[in-house]
């Protein structure tokens, strides 16, 4: 039922750094999920992986493969960024030469322009992605169900209260048929631009939508190696959880 | 002058029991036709009102107050059918008052669910406040956990008497900061247990019980300190003599919540003008049982099973520390109903290594296929995965004759659970 630890057993196909950033303070909802598939799923397609954490004041270290980040309190966003903004030209080189990256929520919102706070101050984003975000006093929660050309149909939870709008400069990731999104008034939930992927969505996002982190893994792989050699993870379960889900109310 | 509210909300009550109805309609009742009627009744008593609350251990805090406080002779009103909203603790009234709407007790202490404590206490400010802990609990609700603290900060600001904060728990702890009147006590506690306890900023930092923001007081004195825990008995620490007792209750976090008790109290009974007796409290901790689904056992087929209540992820991580699963068979059930809070990130918030060497018997609820992904990323084997709750659970019982068993479950879960176990067993009837 579980696949056995191949990289144990046989040789690995190759080694994979993946960070996590910032998850000391944008890590909610769950977010460890994805870092935690990313790394399983690595393994189970015969791949090495490494799992770094880049935190407030840390050295960035080098090599990195793909990246991960996640959400955070209001006040989470407030003591990253600074530190954020200072590994904002790094970030931006590696998104635009193709490092995959999975940025939810909190750090969807600071991988764009700006986040222009409920109480007023703006908090300047990063700007890899064309979008700007509003903070608004009608919290967005629930199950979300979205289709995207590349992914076909996702699932997640969302819970924010921010709204964003998206620029000429990125496509949605997908079209809301349950649940919001962005915001309240278009249907496009979350992001894509080079080889990130921006969403709301926890749930977390990974564990029941493996072909986005097959996605991510087999593009590190590629840019790496060259070519990807897929393993065969068991998603039966994948499978069930999001049929059961799709049932579950708003 | 003679008042109608209490006989006519007598009466709703009355109707609305033989119905089977549920205890908010009388309170809404009296709500409307008399809104003073609750503040009358309780700032009435001799020691006022303290209030309970934090997102994890309520219930089971709150009844180890009141037992404390029995064992000191004073009579005390509470809001024990878990009815944590202002018209639960209305209609609670209503059941205690006599026809004059006099209400025989010297203190009441009510549990109150963190956003409706909030009205309560602009309602009636109570005399004391026991403020727990902030977890990630039930968020599609409250939105943030930062938020959440600032309902019960809210609390603490309305209290006239004294504040009971959890030093451990810096969103709590920071809450001294905000009071001005009223006295701060704390509970604590030893710098030993601290990384069995995270807080939702530790969950993923390796160095636990340190916070890594600054803006906690310095670890300020405890007036009741946890030095330990063992299986089945605790050292707690207060007026400088450290005392080991019997518990019955299990779990580490019911034993550092009957900490908070201790504090409120000796607190309570400190300002009635008779010193709480030290031994007799000890006592009456040690044999306060645990309240309903929060780590109670029920006997099945001549073997115990457990029922652990898992809402959040320090809970559940908690849980899983609090019940090691050698030598047990184990079921976990998860819902996602409103009560149970219809996000599922939280599960991926918990480690399930230490199921690991024994495996998970059976999965169910509505959300048991989550459950299984999550397992299958942990690499916990499991059995059958059912999403129907009877039907899993008579499996369960089956498939574990002669073991030991426990049900980690979440809050509607553990209800029907609840319903089918007492078709075969004795299961304490929570009116």
């Amino acid at each position: 039922m579980i696949p056995a630890d191949d990289a144990a057993v046989h040789a690995s196909k190759g080694t994979i750094r993946v960070l996590q950033l910032y998850p000391r303070d944008m890590n909610i909802y769950g977010d460890w999920g994805n870092a935690l598939v990313l790394r399983q799923r690595l393994l189970w397609h015969g791949y090495t992986p490494e799992l770094l954490e880049y935190n407030v004041g840390d050295d960035f270290p080098e090599d990195v493969d793909l990246i991960v980040g996640g959400g955070g309190q209001d006040s989470g966003q407030v003591v990253i960024q600074e530190d954020l903004q200072a590994r904002g030209e790094q970030l931006r080189e590696m998104a635009e030469d193709g490092t995959p990256m999975l940025v939810i929520c909190g750090l969807y919102q600071l991988f764009g322009k700006f986040f222009k706070t409920k109480a007023g101050p703006v908090i300047p984003g990063i700007g890899i992605l064309d979008v700007e975000t509003v903070g608004t006093d009608e919290r967005l929660i629930g199950n979300v169900t979205l289709t995207s050309p590349e992914f076909g149909e996702i699932m997640g939870y969302e819970n924010h209260s921010g709204q964003t709008a998206l620029g000429p400069g990125v496509e949605p990731l997908g079209t809301v048929s349950k649940g919001a999104g962005n915001n309240s008034k278009d249907n496009h939930e979350g992001a894509r631009h080079r080889n990130v992927v921006a969403s709301y969505l926890h749930g977390s996002l990974l564990p029941k939508n493996p072909a986005i982190a097959d996605f991510l893994i087999r593009t590190a792989v590629e840019r790496k190696y060259g070519t990807f050699v897929p393993g065969t993870p068991d998603d039966g379960f994948a499978r069930l959880a999001r049929e059961h889900a799709a049932r579950r109310p708003r | 002058m003679f008042s109608f509210t209490v006989p006519l909300g007598k009466l709703v009550r009355a109707v609305s029991r033989l119905r089977g109805g549920g205890s908010a309609l009388p309170g809404l009742v009296v709500e409307k036709i008399d809104p003073g009627f609750m503040q009358r009744t309780l700032s009435s008593l001799p020691h006022g009102v303290a209030v309970v609350s934090g997102t994890n251990g309520k219930t089971t805090t709150t009844k180890m107050v009141v037992e404390l406080l029995e064992s000191q002779g004073l009579k005390v009103f509470t809001n024990r059918t878990g009815s944590n909203f202002t018209r639960g603790v209305a209609a609670a009234l209503l059941g205690e008052v006599d026809w004059r709407g006099k209400l025989d007790a010297d203190v009441a202490v009510l549990e109150l669910d963190e956003a409706h404590a909030v009205h309560f206490v602009n309602k009636v400010p109570p005399r004391y406040c026991l403020l727990l802990n902030v977890l990630r609990d039930q968020l599609d609700r409250f939105g943030e956990i930062d938020a959440t603290a600032m309902l019960l900060q809210r609390i603490a600001e309305r209290t006239t008497g004294t504040v009971v904060l959890n030093r451990e728990d810096p969103r709590v702890a920071r809450i001294a900061g905000a009071v001005g009147g009223p006295e701060v006590l704390y509970f604590g506690l030893d710098e030993s247990l601290r990384s069995t306890f995270p807080n939702d900023d530790d969950m993923r930092t390796a160095d636990p019980g340190t916070s890594p923001r600054g803006d906690v007081p310095a670890s300020p004195a405890a007036d009741v300190v946890l030095r330990r825990v063992g299986t089945d008995d605790a050292d707690f620490e207060f007026d400088g003599t450290r005392v080991s007792t019997h518990m019955k209750l299990r779990g580490v976090y019911n034993i550092f919540n009957a900490a908070a008790a201790l504090v409120l109290a000796r607190s309570i009974t400190g300002a009635s003008g008779r010193p709480g007796d030290a031994a007799k409290l000890v006592k009456a901790l040690s044999e306060v049982a645990p309240a309903f689904g929060r780590g109670e056992s029920l006997t099945v087929d001549g073997q115990p099973l457990e029922l652990v209540l898992v809402k959040n992820p320090s809970g559940f991580r908690l849980g899983l520390k609090s019940f090691p699963a050698k030598g047990y068979a184990s079921m976990i059930a998860i819902n996602d109903n409103y009560a149970d809070g219809r996000d599922m990130s939280w599960l991926w918030d918990v480690e399930f290594e230490s199921l690991r060497e024994d495996g998970v018997e059976v999965l169910t609820g509505v959300r048991a296929y989550d459950m299984a992904l999550r397992l299958q990323y942990d690499e916990v084997r499991f059995g059958s995965v059912d999403t129907d709750i009877p039907a899993a659970l008579a499996e369960f019982i089956r498939g574990s004759a002669g073991k030991p068993k426990r049900v980690f479950c979440t809050y509607t879960a553990m209800l029907a659970i609840r319903r089918e176990l007492s078709k075969i067993t004795t299961v304490e009837v929570v009116s």
